[in-house]
Parts: structure tokens; sequence; C-alpha cells
């Protein structure tokens, strides 16, 4: 992975429609070579469509699609140079573990003594040496989806289409094969794309992550930035709590500007987060990023926003203590105390008038544009 | 315990499979005639002459089974394909009218096939009024006219098993072998068809047993030069009084089938239909 890295797949206003549903919607992607890149999305978001419509699956209605630079419209996935491991692994019940990895090999008419070599080899990849002979049936489920990594690795694709592989792992598997999927990721130099809903795995593995909704693309971008900066509304929540305010944009301040949240409050966001021209917007604060304090016990250090909440609702939670905090203006934030066992206050109780702070810093502002914002 | 559930099948094979086969058995080492009675002797020379008397029936009678098994595999497989990968919303109906002839009995079938045959029939006097067909043509009787009552009546065996296997296959393993460098023709080759094995196996089975040991249609569509060894067992057991003879013809056949059936799942490989 170096500099100048090549686009592996672009995607240029790529529109698909399943009768009146529009699953895809204009969408525009520059994949990197070498990138391990995440469609993320709940269900129906149109993010397995898209990678659908890489592989082959799918043609779409409009749009192009190009795999290193050349356009592969109307091009069957057996003749493009891109692997997909299926959400349900599509292992071929009938072979054994050897016969289902050299499956590809053979098709594309690998020489004969060839095979053997390089099936062994990406099995050991895959941690799976000495499975040769195994029928798919005698598999447990995680060592399935490693074989059917294995059947598509082989075959050393330009590109590896990943639909949900770890959904069927229970969460503990799903953990490590999260790591061992990024290692085996860097290992090979393939570009990845992985398709998931869970915005923790996501985030875990990806170099870049795309947001998608209604077939739309919210917002792309490094893991850290979705989160930290989210884009939109529905980005913020998507990945995680995302605690939004209503204000209303004031002056300058140096590097942030003040705004005025419904309650009269004031707090500053960083001045780059604040675009166009927009007054009233909608700005959000992450729950671990905030501390709590009972009113007025410890005064917020220089410069941090601050505002007066009641708690609602106070869960432990083992590593933190959760909190339902009522703001003035009647929204409800979540902040997230790390269990630190250091306290000497005691904890806030339910009923509790409370001050929130964070570091202006850690204010995002979203786009409140409803219908799915595009996110520039 | 859990062997327990066998034992209604059990009993009931035992006394009905099990305690006729062996009676039958001894039957056949029997001699002696209606009139006198028939007693057991060992006469296991009865085999040797059954066998030498009646060889071009049972050639005649395997050779069909086979022709049968063969034509109704070629016709059921892209029907069953079709409405297993294809039928939509309209899957039940389609396979519904596959057992639709099943609600009229099997004689009642074979002898409308003989109305359709005949050579003043509706087809194909019909056929010959308008003079697509010269007046001396005729069906009945012949090969075809057995073969074509044969595939007819056992079409059914055929696709439903056959419809079984294609219906739950996982049709994401087709985007897998495409994937996988596979075009349709290729998939269906190494993907669908050797998971649809266990269908023609049992489908197989269930033409060629009793298509081979097959009377009804012979005896309604043929003629003498159409007998079946079905036929012959019939006549030595119900006209002739030859029980000893029908016992031993009918242990030939199914010797002859089961060694036919061993053979057949030897080729396919036994573990490839059971797992």
């Amino acid at each position: 992975m170096g500099t100048g890295r090549e686009v592996d797949v672009r995607l240029a206003g790529v529109t698909k429609r399943f009768g009146d549903v529009v699953a895809v919607d204009d969408i525009a992607l520059d994949i990197l070579q070498g990138e391990f890149f995440s469609l993320l999305g709940p269900s129906g978001c149109g993010k397995t469509t898209t990678l659908r419509m890489i592989g082959g699956f799918e043609q779409p209605d409009e749009g192009a699609i190009e795999l290193a630079g050349a356009n592969v419209a109307g091009l069957p996935p057996h003749r493009r140079d891109v692997n997909t491991v299926f959400q349900s692994y599509a292992l071929f019940p009938h072979l054994n573990v050897f016969d289902n990895v050299a499956y590809g090999l053979r098709r594309r008419r690998i020489a004969k003594d060839h095979i053997p070599g390089q099936v062994r080899r990406i099995l050991e990849l895959v941690d799976l040496p000495r499975f040769e002979a195994r029928r798919i049936t005698q598999l447990s489920g995680g060592q399935q989806q490693r074989v059917a990594l294995a059947r598509a690795l082989v075959n050393q694709p330009r590109v590896l289409l990943l639909d949900e592989p770890l959904g069927a792992l229970d969460l503990k598997l799903r953990k490590a094969m999260q790591l061992e999927l990024k290692g085996l990721q860097h290992e090979v130099g393939i570009t990845f794309i992985y398709v998931t809903h869970d915005q923790e795995e996501a985030m875990t593995m990806s170099d870049r992550i795309a947001v998608m909704r209604e077939g739309r693309i919210e917002q792309v971008g490094p893991p850290e930035e979705v989160y930290e900066r989210p884009a939109t509304e529905f980005v913020a929540s998507f990945l995680g709590a995302s605690n939004l305010l209503d204000g209303t944009v004031g002056p300058p301040d140096g590097d942030f500007r003040t705004i005025e949240l419904v309650s009269g409050e004031k707090v500053r966001v960083p001045a780059a987060a604040i675009e166009g021209t927009e007054r009233s917007i909608k700005l959000g604060v992450r729950p671990e990023k905030i501390r709590i304090g009972t009113a007025g016990s410890a005064s917020p250090a220089d410069g941090d926003n601050a505002i007066e909440g009641t708690v609602r609702d106070a869960t432990f939670v083992g590593v933190s203590n959760v909190y339902a905090v009522a703001t003035r203006d009647g929204h409800e934030v979540t902040v997230y105390a790390q269990n630190l066992g250091t306290s000497t206050d005691r904890p806030p109780a339910p009923g509790e008038t409370v001050t929130l702070t964070w570091h202006p810093e850690h204010t995002f502002v979203v786009s409140g544009r409803e219908g799915g914002a595009d996110g520039e | 315990m859990a062997y327990l559930l066998l034992l209604p099948g059990g009993i009931w094979l035992l006394l009905f499979y099990v305690v006729p086969t062996i009676s039958m058995l001894s039957v056949s080492l029997q001699e002696g005639s209606l009139e006198q009675g028939y007693r057991l002797t060992g006469n296991i020379g009865v085999y040797a002459e059954v066998l030498a008397r009646n060889d071009t029936q049972i050639i005649r009678s395997i050779l069909y089974g086979l022709i049968t098994t063969v034509a109704t595999l070629l016709i059921a497989y892209p029907l069953a394909y079709t409405i297993a990968f294809r039928g939509g919303r309209f899957k039940n109906a389609l396979l519904f009218l596959i057992i639709m002839p099943f609600f009229v009995s099997f004689i009642i079938r074979t002898i409308q096939w003989k109305f359709v045959l005949a050579d003043e029939g509706i087809v194909l006097g019909t056929l010959k009024e308008v003079g697509i067909l010269g007046q001396g043509f005729h069906v009945l009787g012949e090969n075809v006219a057995v073969l074509g009552g044969l595939i007819y009546n056992f079409l059914p065996f055929m696709a439903l098993p056959l419809y079984v296997a294609l219906e739950k296959m996982d049709k994401s393993l087709l985007d897998a072998a495409d994937d996988l460098y596979s075009n349709r023709v290729v998939a269906f080759l190494r993907v669908t068809f050797p998971l649809s094995l266990p269908g023609v196996f049992a489908g197989s089975l269930l033409t060629f047993i009793p298509a081979v040991g097959d009377f009804i249609n012979p005896e309604f569509l043929g003629s003498p030069e159409t007998t079946m060894i079905g036929q012959v067992i019939q006549l030595e057991y119900l006209q002739n009084n030859d029980y000893p003879e029908a016992a031993a013809l009918s242990f030939v056949l199914m010797a002859a089938i089961l060694m036919g059936v061993f053979v057949y799942a030897r080729l396919l490989g036994t573990e490839e239909l059971t797992g």
C-alpha cells in the first residue's frame, strides 16, 4: 500500500431499479487498489445490490462500473476479475474442501500440476492445513467461512467482494475473524469490498467506509472521520448514540463559532464544521466525549462546552456507567462515564441536576436535510 | 429404543414381504400339478428351465425398462428443472399437472392410450383421413406403442424425485459457479447435475423396477412380439396354474433387477447419493 494508488473500482452514476423500487440511486464511488473498503448501512440500503453489480450478478440500469479502468458493463461474473465470498458461503456440497478451492483454478485451466500446491498454500493462509479431503458438511460455520475465503482468494482476483461473510458466526468467532480478515487482506494486498450492517465491524476492519441509506451514499471516509465528524444525522445515529442538539449559528470566536442552543445556553463548535450560510443547525457530541458532574461540583475546564441537564436514568454496565440526561431544551443525551473506580464524588443519581462538559473540538455539525444528503 | 419406531414397518414387511417371499421360494422348488397337488422336491433345475425358455422376454423386458428409464429421464429433467428454477408462483400448479394423471387409474390410462393409438382411433384415424398418414400405418402392437405407454405412465415417478432434488438445491451455488469462471453450461455440468444425482437415482429406480415387471402396457398396447416377462408370469400363474414356474420366473426377474440396481448405484457412486 503505497502512495498514488490506482483506482481499482469506479462507480459513476450507477442506478439499479427492481420494478418501482430504486435499490441503488445514482451513486459514485472510487475504490483504491489494496483498500479495505466497507459498504455499511441498514438492510435495504442497497449495499448488497451495489456489491452484486460490481460482481456482475446484477447489471445497472444506468451509469458505468469500471474495474481497473475498463468498463465491465454487460460482462457476466465469470468474465470479471473479481471473486465473491457469499453470505451463505455457497460452498459446493458435492465436492470436498480441495475440490471446492480448486474449482476456479480448474475452470481457468491452470496447469494440473500447479493446482495442488496453490490449494495447499491458500488453505494454510486461511489456517486450514490438512483439510483438503474433508467434506463440506463436516465443517463448522467458521471453517466453512474460511474455505469460502480460500476458494475466492486462490484465484488472486483484482478485487475480492465479501457479502456479510461473518453474519452467520457467533459473536466471539466474528470478533476473531474480523482481525484475521484484516490481517489476511494486508498479507495478500488485494482490494476488499466488504458489505456489512454492523458499524463496529466496519470500523474495526476498514480503511474507508461508505455509509449507505435508501440507495444513496451518505458519507465516505475513514472510520475515524465518519465516526467523529458524521456528515448527516443518519450517519451520526447509525454509528452510535449521536446526542443531537438544535442550535442557531452565532458569531465567530477564533477557530470556533458560537452556537446558541434552544435552551439559551451557548456552546462552541470548530469553525470548519459550519458550512455555507445556514443559520439553524444540528450539532452533536459522542457519548464518551462527555463528562458528567453534579451541578456546581466542578467548574468546567477553560473553554469547554457546558450545558445543564437532569439525570433520567443511570445504568451500570461494568466498564462504564451509562446515563440518560434530559437537557434543558428537551433533548435526551447519552453519556458514557468510564468506571474508573477512583471518583471521589458519588455518581449522579436519577433526578439530580448535572453539568455536561466536553471539549469544543469534539462537537460535530450534521446536515439535517432529510432523505439522504449527499454528504458534501 | 430409538428403533422402536421401526417396529410397525418392520412387522408389516415381515408379514407381507418376507413371509410371502420365503413361501414363494419354496413354491418355486416344488413339483406337481393343480390336480395332483404340489410337493417340495428341491427342483433347482426349474430356474435354468424358465431362463432358457423365456430369455427373449426377459431381455426384452430389461431393454424396455432401460429405454423407459432413459426416455423419462430425458423428458422429465427439463420439466423438473424448469419448474424448480423458473416455476415462480406457478410451481405448485405445474407440479399438480404432473401428478394429475394419478387421479385416473393406471389401467384406464393405458386403455385410453389404446384408443388414441388405434388404427381408426381419434388420432391415427383423423391423420389418415386427412391424408397425412398412409392407410396402412399402424402403431398398436409395435414396440413403440408399448414403450410410449411405459414412458407416459412412469414419467411422474421420474419427474417428482428430480424436482425434489433440484428444488432443494441452494440457488446461490449457481452464483458461486458463475463467479468461479463457469458459464451456464459448465455450471450445469459441474454443479447442478451432480447435485441432482440423488433425484436421478431415485427416479430411475422408481421407473426401472416397475417398468421391467410391467404387464399392463404390453397387454393393452402390445402384441405377441412385445410380450414382457410380467405377462409370462401372469400367464403361468393364472392360466397355466404352473405355480413353480411362475415363482421361479419372479425370482429370476427380481435377481436381474437387483443386479441392475447394484451396478447402477456403483456407477453413480453411492457416496454422492447419501451425502
